[in-house]
């Protein structure tokens, strides 16, 4: 079967399959059969996974279904973030606002997926829906710094009040649940503020579970994709313009070999690693020697995980969220027949 | 030789291999270092400080020894003898006599003046005894921050500063007055007393010298009438003869005025007919032109004091003080004001049929700045005879009293009548008008208070430079771009509008001269060449051998070798014999040299070059970066100096070290000094389209960000902060140099350069909204709310009461909804949001507050009525900081810092640094934007449409570079006329694998499908204006009316309506509307029922008419208030306006 492909040209990216439209009716058939045969060549295959990151390769879906995926990480997976503050006592020069708004930022440990939505109109704080941080430090004087010692760092005690000082507070019956390092904020040593002596912040917080599309500090890690990029030669390239055109790619994308004819010869090794910078087209001299192009069917799928979810749980999440939405769908259209249809 | 070897008399190149002499000469690396170097020692606002110490240390002193006898009519023994002058440190009259010295940080606070006293050691007679005191003060002086009475004067280092809460990087030269930070602009204006002949409306010529002296300011000129001279001054009723001036200062015969203006053949015929004039009036010795000239003096008004002198004695008089008033005359001496005018009229002669004489108002050479110092010493002087002739006055009438009751004395007087000149100074510089008895001069708006908008507008506002021109003429000379102004004044931060062209800004690296002794250079002109003019006849002036010598506008003889003098005179300034700001050059056009040792005029510094070779090598650069050499030593070696305008024009100054060539004398240190503070920002300005700098000049003002290292410390009115402010990735020299980079106003946004969505169009921008979650563009907002707590005169006072309590069902007590902020003493609690009409100071005020005379109300208890300060306009407000403090009528006074934090929202403006400024079109959830290859989503999309008619080619290198930056690490450079070039620029983005033209393929996020187009996509940095809808947003449906019309008030801050206009009328007349228009004009404004009284045609009231007495033919009608004002308002002159019912549906 021909795949898509968008040609890379100096000056714009064009989808060359465009031509080649069929008439409707015969296209329908043509698709639902293509599709059929399509899921069979559909093949998802994880090329690099640990807790942060992961690189998966989407081959022969079609685009929509792995935008939505990247459209329900951003946008759907829920995490647990601050949201609440209580601010007690604040004499840092940090203002409350602001430092409410750090604390919101910092990404917590708690896996969302034990706790509820929160209720709009609760006016209680429950254990199945909210987390209870406190913040209380007070920056003073430090007697054991020597009379000489300018760095504030030295000179005081807590002059950076860092997110390790958030204390997990258990609500109800939380304890028996969860233990107090999964509770902590992912990192320990995110900068919330920085005091002075006899500054003071007592605060106590609430984390709740919200989603990305609410506020940006609930996106559970960053997704994005790129497709596959192919490189043809359209003819020898040799010498010194073989090594011009590896200099245009990535490292590794171009190989330059030496022929047993002692002619050194350009030759495209691995593709997948290249920037798509394009660069080629600075020099006329080799312009005209490669293609480049771009696999529509052929997505590279990343992941970065900044929150208690693991790389590889956000995808999971996104997609029981893509099957929960699909079911739904189905589920009223089902409605929908049934009420239409003449019982 | 020997002179022009600058410095050190052993050349450099002595000792060197003559081949390493013939190499081509080498550019000197880093020679920029130079201008920190510059700014180190001289600072952005150095002129203003430098113009106040000047005055402070030594003009003060000698106005008050010009001034120094006081005397009385009445007693010849009584006199008050001036020994001397200073101005001591700033300080507070804290009252019951406590005196304390500050800081200008409390009086920005507690809305006090910063000023020191002036203290003046008198001699003086009381009775019969002479008595001498020390340290009698007659004043305050206001203080100029940082000048060498501040208290920050003595501040080295930045924690010394901190101690003081005032931030490092803050210039000073600005004034407190009662608070508030004022600046004294600038002020240019012509300078004083120099010849310039221009051709006036008629075409006829005119040689023009405006005088100014301490005491007298006055105009003179020369013009052709009729092929004859004539003097016109505006004490003289008409124009004189030239001839019978001449005569009237002792030049007597026809001969020896022709000598003085010149025996060329063509001068001869053309004054002849002048010499006639003379003759046909009948004028030929001394005393009969005295006499005509007598005759002619406009009359004095009556009051002025004196015997009545005789038209000989006042026209003696008049000669000798006041026209030409800058000449010395001494002893009624005329030889040099005659010989003065003589070259006058010689000017005029020669300027004849010869267009390229004619001056040039324009030329910056033939400005004068005028700066704080200056202006303040102007009005001191005035101030200061003022305080002279009242003690004159009392002095008059206590000595002049039969039986003398009290003896009369005169420090005891002064003392008591200090606030004269201490509300002098302080009143003007508040207010701006500047008003000057002496030579009749008012002036308005001289300062101004100081723009804390953001540190660039307080920076921006020390270097501005304001015209005397009116704005309101439409005169294109003086609003543009002089030639001369190269390197003197920005040509790019200007204003746009009316005073575009006239309000000015100093170049980077200009310096305004303060005055320098004359008397020193006088000596030095006649050591080297130059005879006196008081030893010459008048012959010689006019010859051809000869060149004139003038300093500051006065001729002070005349030379034979006037390249001698020249070159000693430079040779000596070099080598520091003399000022540096004494400029010398020589005018061929004139056959003159002229010195300059005056104040206020521009000169900026240049590297030396001698023998085609710059001064400054390699070598001292090394020393100045290690720290061994300072811009000083520069000075002092003689390999830099300073240049003003005229001499500048008169040297041949290279850019760059190869284009040197033979007859080269200067070399600039950095192109980039040519701009100014604002200018300086702009990264690649040499880019842009012009106006765009001019744009982003204005805009960079408004740009909020950082306003010192002591904003958090600050109760302003109003001051903006961005919460997360970054620094520019693409910076400039200047911006290290300002330390933009320390008080930084934007944000570094990634920036896509695409269409999207629509809400794109006429420069709007769409904002990504997890950027804004994250902090991007956030701003907080402080405001002050401020009170005083009075006392009155019949022993009542203010008072601030604590919030008022409500009974709640259980007995429990609860602030009413209005006093829920308030703590228990009545003030807004610390950390409180406010709600609009929220109390912040619940303060009240007695009832009555004059003291009355019967004892009526003594004994009763005072009333009191609420007077609170409220919260008002939209959202709520967090209370930050309470302050009480005393002001300086010692009353308590109650400061509240407000705060509001907002995000951005759509309508806000911001702008890049390229004078393309946009409002937020549309804020997108960050899965609809579209994101790269390396997963990166942008901030911003702007619209591309926003270049084409721009050419804002500085910005596409500002997205290049800050990309390169961002990938590299590091920060690039855009200076103007240099900064890290394209090409390095695109070799950076090729080695991270980027496209080397910026351009990424981007992916839709909503599609998913990649954009065919490839999008310039990188960072731009992005200032937040502060023009914000929350600020402006406006509607109203009901709301409060004005009393008189009882139409909807007017403007936002009035709640008031939007008007219906005449051209809104039209339109619906045009459609016909009526009843629409009925509605929008009456029934939703003003309409009001009114009873007419159809048999009178009067208005009547409750169904009665009072001029028929009856209630027969009243009807009732609706029509607008406006309308029934109107009739009463006519009937009140005699008009009367009568109205006819008529039955509407006949």
């Amino acid at each position: 079967m021909e795949t898509g492909r968008l040609t890379m040209e100096e000056f714009q990216l064009v989808n060359k399959t465009d031509g080649l439209t069929i008439s409707s009716k015969k296209k329908n058939v043509k698709e639902s059969k293509a599709a059929e045969a399509s899921i069979a060549n559909c093949k998802v295959e994880i090329i690099r996974m640990d807790p942060f990151e992961m690189e998966i390769d989407f081959i022969g879906f079609n685009i929509s279904l792995v935008n939505a995926y990247r459209r329900i990480i951003l946008a759907e997976v829920p995490t647990m973030a601050i949201e609440k503050v209580y601010m007690y006592n604040n004499t840092s020069i940090v203002q409350d606002e602001v430092l409410a708004h750090r604390l919101g930022l910092v990404p917590l440990k708690v896996d969302p997926r034990y706790f509820e939505f929160r209720n709009k109109e609760e006016t209680e704080w429950g254990a199945q829906d909210s987390v209870k941080y406190s913040l209380n430090v007070r920056c003073s004087k430090n007697p054991k710094a020597a009379a000489d010692e300018t760095n504030p760092d030295i000179l005081y005690l807590n002059r950076k009040v860092m997110s390790s000082s958030l204390k997990w507070i258990p609500l109800g019956n939380q304890t028996d649940i969860f233990q107090e390092a999964n509770m902590q904020p992912l990192h320990q040593d995110i900068l919330l503020a920085k005091m002075n002596s006899g500054h003071e912040i007592n605060l106590e917080a609430f984390a709740v579970k919200g989603i990305g599309s609410d506020h940006a500090k609930f996106q559970p890690g960053l997704a994005w994709y790129r497709l596959l990029p192919e490189i043809e030669l359209t003819r020898e390239v040799e010498g010194e313009q073989a090594d011009l055109l590896q200099k245009c790619f990535s490292p590794g994308v171009i190989d330059v070999v030496t022929t047993p004819g002692g002619r050194r010869l350009a030759k495209v090794n691995d593709t997948r690693n290249d920037a798509c910078s394009r660069n080629v087209f600075q020099y006329d001299s080799i312009k005209d020697s490669v293609k480049l192009t771009r696999k529509t069917d052929h997505v590279i799928f990343f992941v970065e995980s900044h929150s208690a979810l693991k790389s590889y749980e956000i995808l999971e999440e996104a997609v029981n969220i893509m099957i929960g939405k699909c079911s739904l769908l189905l589920a009223e259209t089902d409605k929908l027949i049934e009420s239409s249809a003449p019982s | 030789m020997g002179e022009t070897v600058p410095g050190n008399l052993v050349p450099e190149w002595a000792d060197l291999d003559p081949n390493t002499l013939r190499e081509p000469v080498k550019s000197i690396e880093d020679k920029w270092k130079l201008v920190p170097a510059f700014l180190r020692v001289k600072g952005l606002v150095k002129q203003h400080i430098d113009s106040f110490n000047y005055f402070i240390n030594v003009d003060i002193k000698n106005i008050v020894k010009a001034n120094s006898r006081v005397t009385s009519d009445v007693d010849p023994l009584f006199y008050v003898k001036y020994m001397d002058v200073r101005v001591s440190k700033p300080n507070i009259e804290e009252g019951m006599n406590i005196v304390k010295e500050t800081a200008p940080h409390e009086c920005r606070l507690r809305d006090i003046t910063y000023s020191a006293p002036i203290m003046v050691d008198v001699e003086y007679m009381r009775g019969d005894h002479r008595i001498f005191r020390r340290d009698i003060p007659i004043g305050r002086m206001p203080i100029m921050l940082r000048s060498s009475n501040c208290a920050l004067s003595e501040c080295r280092t930045h924690t010394e500063l901190a101690k003081y809460n005032e931030c490092p990087h803050d210039p000073g030269g600005y004034f407190i007055i009662k608070g508030q930070e004022k600046v004294i602009l600038i002020q240019e204006q012509l300078s004083k007393n120099r010849m310039i002949v221009e051709e006036d409306k008629k075409g006829g010529l005119t040689c023009q010298v405006t005088s100014s002296t301490h005491e007298k300011k006055s105009r003179t000129n020369v013009t052709m009438k009729n092929g004859k001279y004539y003097l016109k001054h505006n004490t003289l009723t008409e124009d004189v003869a030239i001839g019978i001036v001449f005569k009237a200062m002792g030049v007597a015969s026809d001969q020896e005025i022709v000598q003085m203006i010149g025996t060329e053949d063509r001068i001869m015929t053309s004054f002849a007919a002048s010499l006639e004039e003379c003759a046909r009036l009948n004028v030929y010795t001394q005393t009969q032109a005295l006499k005509y000239i007598g005759n002619k003096v406009r009359q004095k008004r009556y009051f002025d004091r004196g015997p009545k002198k005789t038209p000989v004695d006042e026209a003696r008089d008049l000669l000798a003080t006041t026209i030409l008033a800058h000449v010395p005359v001494e002893k009624f001496n005329f030889k040099m004001k005659s010989i003065y005018l003589a070259l006058m009229a010689r000017r005029v002669i020669e300027a004849q049929g010869d267009t390229r004489t004619v001056d040039d108002r324009d030329y910056y050479g033939n400005k004068r700045l005028e700066l704080a110092g200056s202006l303040i010493s102007l009005l001191f002087e005035d101030l200061f005879k003022k305080f002279n002739s009242d003690l004159k006055k009392k002095a008059d009438i206590i000595l002049g009293k039969k039986g003398k009751v009290s003896q009369f004395d005169a420090v005891q007087y002064m003392q008591s009548s200090q606030d004269a000149i201490t509300n002098g100074l302080e009143v003007a510089i508040s207010t701006g008008n500047w008003t000057i008895k002496r030579f009749k001069m008012e002036r308005q708006g001289v300062t101004q208070v100081l723009a804390r908008l953001s540190y660039i507008s307080a920076l921006g506002m020390m270097t501005r430079v304001n015209s005397q021109f009116e704005k309101t003429r439409k005169v294109s000379g003086p609003r543009s771009l002089q030639p001369s102004q190269w390197g003197m004044v920005c040509p790019s931060d200007t204003p746009e509008g009316e005073s575009c062209g006239l309000v000015k800004n100093l170049a980077l690296m200009t310096h305004i001269t303060t005055e320098v002794d004359p008397e020193p250079i006088i000596e030095l002109a006649f050591n080297c060449g130059v005879e006196d003019i008081n030893l010459l006849s008048g012959e010689e002036l006019s010859n051809r051998d000869v060149f004139l010598v003038f300093l500051n506008g006065n001729i002070i003889g005349v030379t034979r070798d006037h390249k001698r003098v020249v070159r000693v005179f430079r040779a000596m300034r070099r080598n520091t014999v003399i000022s540096g700001f004494v400029s010398i050059y020589t005018h061929y056009k004139h056959r003159c040299v002229y010195i300059s040792s005056d104040g206020g005029r521009l000169c900026r510094p240049y590297i030396i070059v001698t023998n085609k070779r710059p001064a400054v090598m390699e070598d001292h650069i090394n020393k100045l970066t290690r720290g061994l050499m300072a811009f000083d030593d520069f000075l002092y070696e003689g390999l830099v100096e300073y240049l003003d305008v005229n001499e500048e024009n008169d040297s041949s100054i290279a850019m760059y070290e190869h284009e040197i060539i033979d007859k080269t004398t200067h070399m600039e240190i950095e192109p980039f000094t040519i701009l100014g503070v604002c200018a300086g920002l702009i990264p690649y300005p040499h880019h842009n389209q012009s106006p765009r700098n001019t744009y982003q000049c204005a805009m960079g003002k408004q740009a909020m960000g950082t306003i010192g290292y002591n904003q958090r410390n600050r109760i302003d009115t109003l001051l903006y902060n961005l919460v997360y402010p970054h620094k520019p990735l693409v910076k400039t020299r200047p911006i290290e140099l300002i330390n933009f980079e320390h008080l930084p106003a934007g944000h570094n946004a990634m920036v896509a350069v695409m269409s999207y969505s629509g809400y794109d169009i006429e420069d709007a921008i769409i904002i990504n909204k997890a950027s804004l979650d994250r902090g991007y563009g956030r701003c907080i907002v402080y405001r002050n709310a401020k009170c005083s707590v009075k006392r009155y005169a019949n022993q009542t006072s203010d008072r601030v009461q604590g919030p008022l309590m409500q009974v709640l069902e259980g007995g429990k007590h609860k602030p009413i909804w209005k006093h829920e902020t308030l703590d228990s003493d009545g003030l807004a609690a610390v950390g409180t949001p406010v709600l609009p009409r929220q109390v912040l100071i619940n303060k009240q005020m007695p009832t009555v507050t004059q003291l009355s005379y019967t004892d009526e109300q003594a004994g009763r208890q005072v009333e009191f009525r609420d007077t609170p300060v409220v919260h008002k306009g939209p959202g709520s407000i967090y209370v930050e900081k309470v302050m009480l403090s005393s002001d300086p009528d010692e009353f308590n006074l109650i400061k509240i810092l407000l705060r509001q934090t907002r995000r951005p929202e759509i309508g806000d403006k911001f702008s890049s640094r390229h004078g393309q400024k946009g409002v937020t079109g549309l804020i997108v959830q960050q899965e609809d934007l579209p994101f790269s290859d390396q997963g990166l989503y942008p901030d911003m999309i702007m619209n591309p449409h926003g270049f084409p008619s721009r050419m804002t080619v500085g910005k596409l290198m500002e997205l290049l570079g800050s990309k390169a930056a961002a990938l590299e690490g590091k920060f690039n450079y855009g200076t103007a006329f240099g900064g890290t070039p394209v090409k390095e620029i695109m070799e950076e983005l090729v080695r991270h694998g980027y496209n080397y033209q910026g351009k990424d393929i981007l992916y839709s996020g909503t599609s998913g499908e990649a954009l065919t187009g490839y999008i310039f996509f990188g960072p731009v940095y992005y200032q937040k204006l502060k023009h914000m809808v929350m600020d402006k947003m406006h509607a109203r449906s009901r709301g409060p009316r004005a009393v008189l019309t009882r139409q909807p008030t007017e403007g936002r801050a009035r709640d008031g309506g939007l008007r219906l206009g005449e051209m809104e009328r039209d339109c619906l007349i045009g459609h016909g509307a009526s009843m629409l228009l009925l509605e929008r004009l009456m029934i939703s404004s003003d309409a009001f029922d009114v009873d007419v009284c159809n048999s009178c045609g009067l208005l009547g009231y409750s169904g009665w008419c009072h001029y028929c007495r009856s209630s027969a033919s009243v009807s009732s009608i609706r029509i607008p208030y406006a309308c029934k004002l109107l009739f009463q308002e006519l009937q009140s002159m005699n008009i009367v306006p009568r109205l006819r019912l008529e039955n509407y549906c006949t």
